[in-house]
């Protein structure tokens, strides 16, 4: 392990009663980077969020944060840490100048520090014009914004959020994404959950996990270019007798529509995918042009969690 | 220092909440003020007026006059005339009346008899204060005894004394007015509800709102959290014993013989207490509704069991050792000593310990349970 390491996890397990939420983890978080968690819903990653900012006691496993060892030293990280909850955690019937004031109080800053943070949030986040209204008045976007710099105030050197777009408009996203590269040049390590592909591909690296194990791990273009399945890109008239041809020929993981085209996952073994499928096609009457496309991350997305036959 | 900080950063961000709250700050007011009026005038044991069915049969002069001396007493109000003891009893059953009196035919001859009882009282039993108050009614001397009739319409005593042998007096209420007892034990009876309500929904509040998840990784420690908590409750705890004292003196003429300051010490002490109390509730619920459920848990006992409206030295060894339990209990010597008896803090240290004991428990089960982890 690195010595730029910021987070590591050893065989990580969680289990609730019979469900084994987070299945042997292993990670490796390096250091002021953008680390992105990638799943389904169940998947594992709010558990593991929980676990590593010490909500959450491990069944099994090792935890390091920032050279602690969880759970034992969870207080110590407490002020290393900043979480931002997948629901909005602040008061709803406090005002953001309160909401904002109560968290650097509550994070032990000084008189001085909290005044001059305090506004140079609000003026960061363009929360200024908002100072007095209440946090339940708010937009989502005004409510994330509110959020991360609640989270920020006591400038912990890891933040962790979890789906923390999963509310707002794609423009407030991009919004949202810049300040967060912000904050990496500024030496923060940004640990980040989240279901959009668009928002994956913005990560320094990303782990993908399902029904809680780690089914893949790296930077989103290595991944791409490791895809353990090849992409054959169909077009036609009739997608959907394409489709259901296509869902019953043997070695075909999976196929999606994007639009007019349908994008099929064959598994990588498979000899001349692209005249298979055309003659697999014809044998059927259809007309389509058939050819091998790039791989997305949804691509790598869906051949990671859902390849396994069924 | 930074602990300090903390714990008033949770009090005044509750405060601020509590402003906000109209729901709850008209509860605040309101709950005090409904009960305390209820309470001072409903709970009521003076008895008085309780409807009577007469059946006279002798209908002499005697007679007459032992029905006008009973319904002199005003325990009795007389509403229904029977002709027959069976009248009676249907009355009764059907509840008409909640006593009968029954003068047989031969009342005279009866009187001047000592070994037979020369009228009869029929009682609904089934209220638990009827019969008692109604025995203490025919046991007082009537006029009668000029005529040697005195205590032996009633069968009950056995005893042919010539009126009582005992003479009674009370201390502290002479007239033995209900509200005199009732509404000093009031004040702790609504503290109870709403400070327990209050404080045992604050933090299950915050965990249902989703609160809890982020303030349980900032470094705010379980202390500051608790204590921050209850601290605005304290302020309305003393409020509420302000406006419920205004009451019971101005609308119930209350006495208050011992002094304020003692008062409200005892009081903050009870406060204190039961707030632990309500803290110790909120981390035991995983919802508001169940909050609420095991603060009627712990309310019901508190009124039965402490004293407020049964005798605490009538009870059963083990409710009592039970009540020790109850903050409410001690807060009863205490507000009933300091209101009625004039008496100081220094006659009254016991139970002030035992408050504090209750406080320091309370708290510190609360402080066990309250783990800064979701599971």
């Amino acid at each position: 392990m690195g010595a730029s390491a910021a987070i590591v996890t050893q065989n990580l397990s969680r289990r609730f009663g019979a469900v084994l939420a987070v299945d042997d983890l292993h990670l490796q978080v390096p250091e002021a980077q953008i680390y992105g968690f990638l799943g389904p819903n169940g998947s594992g990653k709010s558990t593991t969020f929980r676990m590593l900012c010490g909500l959450l006691k491990p069944t099994a496993g090792e935890v390091d944060v920032l050279g602690h060892r969880l759970p034992g030293d969870a207080e110590r990280i407490r002020s290393l840490i900043g979480y931002m909850t997948q629901q909005f955690s602040l008061y709803r019937d406090l005002t953001v100048l309160e909401n904002l004031q109560f968290m650097a109080q509550i994070q032990g800053l000084s008189r001085r520090e909290r005044r001059d943070r305090v506004r140079h949030s609000l003026r960061a986040y363009r929360l200024e014009r908002y100072r007095k209204r209440r946090a339940e008045h708010l937009s989502g976007g005004e409510r994330q914004r509110l959020a991360l710099a609640a989270a920020l105030l006591h400038r912990p050197p890891l933040l962790l959020l979890d789906e923390p777009t999963s509310a707002v408009d794609p423009q407030t996203r991009r919004d949202f994404w810049d300040a967060l590269f912000e904050l990496i040049n500024q030496g923060t390590t940004i640990l980040v959950s989240t279901h959009y592909m668009d928002e994956a591909e913005r990560c320094h690296r990303l782990a993908i996990l399902d029904r809680g194990g780690l089914v893949a791990e790296g930077e989103p273009l290595e991944l791409i270019g490791n895809i353990d399945a090849t992409v054959i890109e169909i077009t036609g008239a009739d997608l959907k007798s394409l489709r259901e041809t296509l869902s019953g020929l043997r070695g075909v993981w999976n196929l999606t529509q994007l639009g007019s085209r349908l994008h099929a996952l064959l598994d990588p073994g498979t000899d001349r995918p692209v005249e298979r499928v055309q003659g697999a096609l014809a044998n059927a009457g259809l007309q389509a042009n058939v050819s091998i496309a790039e791989a997305g991350l949804e691509d790598v997305f869906v051949a990671a969690t859902g390849k396994r036959p069924s | 220092m930074n602990g300090i900080r903390r714990m008033w950063a949770v009090a005044l961000k509750e405060f601020r909440q509590l402003a906000r709250d109209r729901l709850t700050f008209a509860m605040v007011i309101g709950i005090p003020l409904i009960l305390i009026t209820l309470f001072g005038y409903a709970i009521n044991m003076d008895v008085r007026n309780l409807r009577a069915g007469i059946a006279d049969q002798a209908g002499t002069q005697t007679s007459r006059r032992l029905v006008a001396d009973l319904t002199a007493t005003q325990v009795i109000a007389p509403v229904r005339q029977a002709a027959t003891a069976d009248e009676l009893e249907r009355m009764l059953l059907g509840n008409e009346i909640v006593v009968g009196i029954f003068i047989p035919r031969d009342f005279e001859r009866r009187l001047q008899d000592p070994n037979r009882e020369a009228a009869q009282l029929l009682v609904d039993a089934t209220d638990p204060l009827i019969p008692g108050i109604v025995s203490a009614v025919a046991d007082m001397p009537f006029a009668l005894r000029e005529h040697g009739a005195t205590q032996r319409m009633v069968p009950r005593t056995g005893r042919s004394q010539q009126g009582s042998l005992f003479s009674m007096r009370q201390f502290y209420n002479p007239e033995g007015r209900s509200a005199v007892m009732i509404v000093p034990g009031t004040i702790g009876v609504i503290l109870t509800f709403t400070m327990v309500l209050f404080t045992s929904i604050a933090i299950v509040r915050e965990r249902e709102r989703g609160n809890l998840e982020l303030l349980i990784t900032t470094p705010v420690r379980s202390i500051e959290l608790m204590l921050g908590k209850i601290i605005p409750y304290i302020f309305i705890g003393l409020l509420q014993v302000s406006l419920i004292l205004s009451a019971a003196v101005f609308l119930f003429d209350v006495p208050l013989r011992g002094t304020l300051l003692d008062l409200y010490v005892a009081s903050l002490a009870y406060v204190v207490a039961v707030l632990g109390f309500g803290l110790l509730i909120s981390t035991i619920a995983k919802v508001q509704f169940q909050a609420f459920q095991l603060t009627f848990f712990l309310l019901l006992p508190s009124i039965l069991l402490s004293g407020f409206i049964f005798p605490f030295d009538g009870m059963p060894q083990p409710a009592q050792y039970f009540a020790q339990a109850l903050p409410l209990t001690h807060f009863i010597v205490l507000v009933r000593g300091i209101l009625l008896k004039g008496a100081e803090l220094a006659d009254l240290l016991l139970p002030l310990q035992k408050l504090g004991i209750l406080f320091v428990i309370s708290m510190s089960l609360a402080m066990l349970r309250f783990r800064k982890r979701l599971d």
